[in-house]
């Protein structure tokens, strides 16, 4: 399910996932890998869009629910979500979404700017939007994921 | 043929450095970290030339050097004395204990090999 | 890395070790251990810096640790007494020594005025002690390097032409130590074109040679423009070993007997050939025992100059390849010479040969424990499967995950184990302390160590000198009275000091003791109520008294003391040890002295825990702070306003904590005769009431970060991954105790709002 936008060489490669009715994406550069969804365990004083943390091979991974995060409604995870484990600087941590939609080569040029409607919360996360077969996919920014970079940004 | 020198000083920048500059000119170095082990080092081993430091714990340069010349196969080995020592005590003790001549330290690399290459055969 | 920049890091790290050698030593000497193996190894100590130094050209270490290490040599000779005085300027003189160390590795400035002062007392001590001059060599420790016999004048500008005549007759002793004729006369010819004649006048007949003897002299005319040092360099090995008379080519005869640079006499060599005698020949004339005539020499130069000049080429340990048996011993009994033995691989062909240690970078240690920590979840979590698919019974399968954990564990002691280092590092260091902290009090004070090999691992090791510097300091600073109020008290003008290591239940248990005037419970009162930490109608047992001291902002100085820390307190000391998983306390007796005990985790990487279950979740309480676990009874738990509950205790009131409202994990308050408690210890030894739903039990759990991925929690000390795969968390029992005491009594404090961290 490879689709092309791009004629050229410039093509970027970006994981697309869906969270509800609304695709999103996020640079292949920045994923670690794919797994289920497996139990999370609740952390006090979370935001509510931290489900938890997870054993990841040793390692304590975050998980963030990408609906709650965004503003929307959330729902209870079951084996059919999916956890992408991004990297986002020197820390990782597991993007809960609805399912791993497409694998896309994207030209840069194609990303257009977010409107200036879009919410604040929204324009935290999205970078840009991207039409691709008449759907629209926003280009997620992972640097605000996390609570404590929102603090520093807030 | 590739000639070997056995170095015998306690001190591991001294050993490192003996390595780092006999190995630059081509020899082959073994080495050892008191008398007691270069003696332990001389059963397997037949070096060309030795150089070993004086003050050594379990057995200083003087009694390796004593060791070294009782001992038939090693009487002709050239075996220099390193040491900062410079008065003429130490290197007439040095030189009755048989050493066959002595290397100031602070060694220069081009000095050593130059005073090694003297007295190898 | 550079080659040489490696040897400089091992150059500093072996400094280290040769001053910990240095002042361990002295301070044995001091003690009254004066014997030679002691007072060999302090010397050698300085000896071995001064060496390194000087290879790497730090001149002023190589000055300090000259004036230094001949003071040492004194003591060494008997010439100089190791009384108490000279003992505590050498003990100085390594601290200095050590400063000056660190200063060369850090390229930092030295403080030349204590190196300067300390340099010139040590010099006094030196010269002072007996009618002897000081070798004036010795005045500087660079001074050896430019002690050359000046060159001898030349007499006559008319001989100004390069001619040398040289008179060399070896004797028996040159020979017994491996010296060669032949070597020396091929050194000769490096410094230009020589004529050799044999002198074998001296030779008995062959029933009387000693086979070990010297009987040959050469006589070399050397055509050269160099100084008459030059030539005595080449012999400088022997030179008490031969007769040796070095003179110009004075007279025409001479002079004509003179190698020409291009005469043909020089075997049809150039200036740049170097002729030479061959040894073999040499050895040969010797046995055949007949004149050599002129053709003899001219063929044992050109044979000479063959093998000189193709070993030029080639790498230096190859040089004169076809001299395998320099002459005069006649006997060889050296077996070798066998081509393949030099080549072969040694046994001892590193530098590492005798220590049985290999060194490895920290991070693959790490890696190790990673995954250790790995096998023993993944170990736990087969044994969770097998039992909950019933195969355990059927068959041998319990016995081998029996075998499987057993395995499994000691391979966990194992590998933390290579993490495990002596205390004897942290040990080390406090002897100075203890030095200055006494000048700067100007206490007697003796410092008693005891068990520094006891092990633990690093990280640990490398995090409890700052609280240890800091006990230490206060057992001389305010355990210890004044020397006056010591003698007045019938005491020893001298304090003791004891600093102990010791294994004690799985932990490491290291305690400061002091024989001072012990704690002055009416003063640490009386501070603590005017600082209003304790109310002043408060009963407080003796131990508690005592403990006080841990309080934040508790300081029983009256001033604060420049020793102690700037305004840094016992509680600091507490808080850092608690951090590490580990607890202080202290016990005293008025007039006999403190000892302070710690008490700590061997590492870090692993705790015991209880598991519990609070709201649905299980957590972990680390057992070191559980005092004891207990079933309240409602009748014993007492409301307080609202929602703050007590429970009464052996006749006290301690506070306490739902855990699973503290964190939130639940809104409705557990009825605390349907739950467990457990009584914990935090900082500053507050206590208080933990219930919980139920306990699961204790286990050995691997700590993870939370940080890692994610950030602090509150409450929440790190995690780790249970049998079953899951993060369980683990409690930080020191943030919900002192919780109980403040911010919780307004509720859910720490059910901090999720608004403050949503994006705005």
């Amino acid at each position: 399910m490879n689709e092309s936008l791009t004629n050229g060489a410039e093509g970027r490669e970006f994981i697309a996932f869906r969270v509800g009715q609304q695709e999103f994406c996020v640079n292949i550069m920045a994923v670690r890998e794919i797994r289920g969804w497996t139990a999370a365990t609740a952390l006090p004083q979370a935001p509510r869009y931290i489900c938890g943390v997870i054993n990841l091979r040793g390692a304590v991974l975050p998980i963030v629910d990408f609906a709650v995060r965004l503003g929307l409604p959330g729902s209870a995870p079951t084996a059919r979500h999916v956890i992408i484990v991004t990297q986002i600087h020197n820390q990782q941590v597991g993007l809960l979404v609805d399912a791993v939609s497409d694998i896309l080569t994207l030209n840069e040029n194609a990303i257009q700017p977010t409107p200036d409607v879009a919410s604040d919360l929204v324009k935290a996360f999205v970078r840009g939007l991207l039409p691709v077969d008449g759907r629209m996919i926003s280009l997620i920014s992972l640097d605000h994921i996390l609570p404590l970079e929102e603090r520093q940004a807030a | 043929m590739i000639k070997t020198i056995l170095t015998v000083d306690d001190s591991r920048t001294m050993r490192d450095m003996l390595r780092l500059s006999l190995v630059e000119a081509g020899f082959r170095v073994v080495q050892a970290e008191d008398g007691v082990h270069g003696l332990e080092v001389l059963r397997d081993e037949t070096p060309d030339v030795i150089v070993t430091d004086i003050n050594m714990p379990r057995m200083d340069g003087f009694g390796f050097i004593e060791a070294v010349r009782r001992d038939v196969t090693w009487r002709s080995t050239p075996v220099l004395v390193l040491t900062t020592e410079v008065d003429a005590e130490k290197k007439s003790r040095a030189k009755a204990a048989g050493a066959t001549g002595w290397i100031v330290k602070p060694f220069d690399p081009v000095k050593l090999v130059d005073v090694i290459r003297r007295v190898a055969a | 890395m550079d080659p040489m920049a490696a040897i400089r890091e091992t150059f500093f790290q072996e400094c280290e070790e040769q001053l910990c050698e240095l002042e361990s030593g002295l301070m044995r000497m001091e003690g009254g251990e004066t014997d030679q193996e002691t007072v060999n190894a302090v010397f050698r100590a300085v000896h071995s810096i001064k060496g390194g130094a000087g290879a790497f050209g730090l001149e002023d270490l190589v000055r300090f640790a000259h004036v230094f290490e001949t003071a040492l040599d004194r003591v060494r000779s008997g010439k100089l007494e190791a009384s108490a005085n000279a003992m505590r300027l050498l003990l100085r003189a390594s601290d200095a020594l050590a400063d000056q160390v660190r200063c060369a590795r850090d390229g930092a400035t030295p403080d030349e005025a204590q190196t300067t002062s300390l340099a010139a007392a040590l010099k006094a001590l030196t010269n002072g002690d007996a009618t002897e001059q000081s070798d004036p060599a010795e005045d500087d420790g660079l001074g050896d390097l430019t002690f050359l016999p000046l060159p001898v004048p030349v007499e006559d500008e008319t001989l100004q032409t390069g001619g040398w005549v040289i008179k060399f007759r070896p004797f028996a002793d040159l020979y017994a130590n491996a010296n060669e004729a032949a070597l020396l006369l091929r050194e000769v010819s490096m410094l230009g074109p020589v004529r050799v004649t044999v002198d074998r006048s001296a030779l008995p007949d062959f029933a009387e040679l000693d086979p070990e003897g010297a009987y040959l002299a050469w006589t070399i005319a050397l055509h050269a423009e160099c100084d008459e040092q030059a030539i005595r360099s080449a012999f400088e090995f022997v030179e008490d070993d031969c007769e040796l008379v070095i003179s110009r080519a004075s007279d025409q005869s001479d002079r004509l007997n003179l190698p020409q640079p291009d005469a043909e006499v020089a075997g049809g060599g150039t200036a740049e050939t170097i002729p030479t005698p061959d040894p073999v020949t040499a050895a040969n004339v010797t046995a055949n025992s007949g004149m050599p005539s002129d053709a003899d020499v001219l063929a044992m130069i050109r044979k000479a100059q063959q093998s000189v000049s193709s070993s030029d080429r080639e790498q230096p340990g190859a040089i004169a390849g076809g001299a395998q048996n320099p002459s005069p011993p006649a006997v060889r009994s050296r077996q070798d010479a066998a081509p393949g033995t030099d080549g072969a691989p040694s046994k001892n062909d590193t530098g590492s040969a005798v220590g049985a240690t290999i060194r490895v970078d920290l991070d693959r240690v790490d890696r190790l424990i990673d995954l250790v920590g790995e096998l023993v979840i993944n170990e736990a979590m087969l044994t969770q499967r097998v039992m909950e698919a019933g195969l355990a019974r059927a068959s041998g399968v319990a016995a081998a995950l029996d075998e499987l954990e057993h395995l499994t564990r000691e391979i966990q002691d194992s590998v933390m184990a290579i993490r495990a280092q002596p205390v004897r590092s942290v040990f080390q260091r406090m002897p100075r302390l203890v030095r200055e902290v006494a000048a700067m009090t100007g206490k007697q004070v003796r410092l008693l160590t005891d068990g520094e090999g006891t092990e633990v691992d690093k990280t640990v090791i490398e995090r409890i000198a700052d609280p240890l510097t800091h006990m230490i300091r206060n057992a001389i600073d305010h355990g210890l009275e004044s020397t006056d109020a010591r003698l007045a008290a019938g005491k020893p003008e001298e304090g003791v000091v004891r600093l102990t290591a010791l294994h004690r239940s799985g932990r490491i248990v290291i305690e400061v003791a002091d024989d001072g005037a012990g704690i002055n419970r009416e003063r640490v009162k009386a501070k603590a109520i005017e600082k209003g930490l304790v109310a002043p109608e408060a009963q407080l047992s003796d131990e508690e008294t005592d403990n006080l001291i841990f309080l934040p902002g508790f300081s029983t100085a009256s001033e604060v003391s420049d020793i102690s820390g700037r305004g840094v307190g016992m509680d600091v000391v507490r808080r850092s040890v608690q951090s590490l998983g580990g607890r202080i306390s202290i016990a005293s007796r008025p007039g006999a002295g403190s000892t302070f005990t710690l008490s700590l985790p061997l590492t870090l990487a692993v705790l015991d825990g209880m598991v519990v279950s609070v709201a649905g979740h299980t957590l972990i309480v680390p057992l070191s702070a559980i005092i004891e676990t207990l079933q309240p009874q409602a009748a014993n738990v007492h409301t307080l306003g609202t929602d703050v509950r007590v429970v009464a205790m052996r006749g006290r009131y301690i506070p306490l904590v739902d855990v699973g409202m503290a964190l939130g994990y639940s809104e409705v308050p557990l009825e605390a005769d349907k739950s467990v408690a457990l009584l914990v210890e935090g900082e500053g030894g507050i206590r208080a009431v933990l219930i919980v739903d139920a306990i699961q039990g204790q286990r050995q759990v691997v700590i993870k970060s939370l940080e890692a991925n994610y950030r602090a929690v509150p409450g929440i000390a790190a995690a780790t991954v249970m049998g079953d795969g899951r993060v369980a968390l683990i409690l930080d029992v020191d943030a919900i105790v002192s919780v109980t005491r403040t911010e919780l009594i307004r509720g859910d404090a720490l059910r901090a709002e999720p608004t403050l961290l949503q994006a705005s």
